[in-house]
């Protein structure tokens, strides 16, 4: 990852060229996907009983986004995601700083951090759902518990990066604690951070909406099982295309500003 | 150094278990006991479980559709990966693509799967592998940016095939990042499975787990999630230990 990063902010002429190419060339490899999927379904090789062509996908999700059909459905998902989103950084955040402050706890608990993902959170949904009971809650509580492990991880990378120079310079010129922390850690600990919230999105976006399509009685995720069960299939990758479009929207709007967060380090 | 940590390793695992035992019997006592069920009813649940055929037959259902989703994802994610990595411009137009796809929710894609795969181990198998392929080229593609050119160099004095650069040099080189890959495309595959039969399936233990989870048999519910958990962790420390032997010393 770093060595990405650094081959975006090498500032020699001919790199970056190669970097606006590459960039180029990305997209029209995408398109060219895209098109050929277009082809296949206009050609008939795909019946439109399995998938209907994207341009008829994002022609339909135009539709539902005006007539308002799933608005409901799409402002529980967003803000069970933004929910979700916040709690993980606060308490990833929180978390990452007591395990930061206390290394005895955190030897101990580093090895659960490394092997944390082997384990399919997801299994834990049924329990939520018999202590939470049916809702918005269940959901949170999954999205949360699937994001927060990379925050605190996150927070503990920053934390553990902070050049030695820079507490010198706070106790050379006399900071307080807290002083220290909010005018030096802070921020140089934030381009790490922002990396977590990025994560943190992205694995928000699969516990909520993973959950909804499972088990509940709401959401975008329910809406798109819904349409599965009944063969709708127009709502249906409508909805599909708006996840996907949304998520990949969002990636690329944390991608740019991370980039410019980790530009930063290297100044 | 190092002997000291190996030998503390295991007495630490033993203390984490012990640890999260106690902890999640005193959130069984917090709850009054009929909401969750304590590590010991989890455990004497899964013991009779265990003794009825039915639940294997589940089992074995997971248990193949995930061995398949690996096998090809580690066979397709490596072919991928080697045939990308080795171009510069391929692997690096190829990258972010492949990293925004492995942000995307991909349960969202489940109905399609199953319109083309229809109902059946087919359709877990593809869904696994959706989930299981992508960290593996992602592996693969930043193992052969990070490989020593002069490796390659070697090949080329001794005037290797291209063939023979791939399967002597390029493979064995990059073995250890795969394992790694390989760990995190397991726990991935792993979910894409459950996932799977937890929506629109009648066999395997995801669609064990939904069918209790609409019994409200909290029992078998942590059963479950207990053995899938010990059974994923441990898989996680093999490939851990895998990955330590192969890496150069």
């Amino acid at each position: 990852m770093a060595e990405a990063s650094s081959a975006h902010t090498a500032a020699s002429p001919a790199r970056r060229s190669a970097h606006q190419l590459d960039g180029l060339v990305r997209i029209a490899v995408v398109i060219v996907l895209i098109g050929l999927v277009e082809l296949l379904c206009r050609s008939g090789l795909i019946q439109p009983t399995t998938m209907i062509a994207p341009s008829a996908m994002a022609r339909h999700a135009w539709e539902i986004l005006r007539e308002g059909k799933f608005d409901k459905d799409i402002a529980i998902s967003l803000a069970n995601i933004g929910a979700a989103t916040v709690l993980a950084v606060i308490l990833g955040f929180i978390c990452g700083l007591l395990l930061h402050a206390l290394p005895g706890l955190r030897s101990a608990i580093e090895p659960l951090l490394a092997s944390y993902y082997a384990v399919p959170t997801f299994i834990f949904y049924p329990v939520f759902i018999v202590l939470f009971g049916v809702g918005s809650a269940p959901i949170i509580a999954i999205a949360v518990l699937l994001a927060i492990v990379t925050m605190i991880t996150a927070t503990l990378n920053g934390l553990d990066r902070i050049p030695r120079a820079l507490h010198k310079t706070a106790r050379v010129l006399r900071l307080t604690p807290w002083q220290s922390a909010v005018l030096v850690k802070l921020p140089a600990a934030l381009p790490y951070l922002f990396t977590g919230v990025k994560l943190v999105v992205a694995y928000a976006f699969i516990g909520v909406i993973a959950s909804e399509f499972i088990l509940s009685g709401s959401g975008i995720g329910y809406a798109i099982g819904y349409a599965y069960n009944n063969f709708e299939n127009n709502d249906m990758y409508a909805l599909m295309f708006l996840v996907l479009a949304s998520v990949t929207l969002v990636n690329l709007l944390l991608n740019a500003l991370d980039r410019r967060l980790q530009a930063r380090l290297r100044r | 150094m190092k002997p000291m940590r190996e030998m503390q390793t295991p007495l630490l695992y033993a203390l984490l278990a012990a640890g999260l035992a106690v902890s999640w019997q005193g959130l069984y006592w917090i709850n009054g006991g009929s909401a969750l069920a304590s590590p010991g009813q989890a455990v004497l649940t899964l013991g009779s479980m265990m003794q009825t055929s039915e639940f294997w037959l589940h089992a074995l259902e997971t248990g193949k559709a995930l061995l398949y989703a690996l096998l090809i994802g580690l066979v397709g994610g490596l072919a991928a990966g080697l045939l990308l990595g080795v171009n510069r411009m391929a692997r690096d137009v190829s990258e972010p693509i492949l990293l925004n796809m492995y942000a995307i929710p991909k349960v969202t894609l489940y109905p399609l799967v199953l319109l083309v795969f229809g109902l059946g181990l087919s359709a877990k198998v593809a869904f696994g592998v959706m989930h299981g392929i992508i960290p593996i080229m992602v592996f693969t593609m930043n193992a052969i940016r990070q490989m020593r050119p002069v490796l390659l160099r070697a090949g080329q004095s001794m005037r290797l095939t291209r063939r023979q650069s791939l399967l002597h040099i390029v493979l064995p080189a990059i073995l250890p990042e795969i394992t790694a890959g390989l760990r995190l495309a397991f726990s991935l595959t792993l979910l894409g499975v459950l996932i799977g039969e937890m929506f629109a399936s009648q066999r395997g233990l995801g669609f064990l787990l939904t069918n209790a989870m609409n019994l409200g048999d909290i029992r078998t519910i942590m059963a479950v999630a207990l053995l899938l958990s010990v059974f994923a962790l441990a898989c996680n420390g093999g490939l851990m230990w895998l990955g330590r032997r192969l890496s150069p010393r």
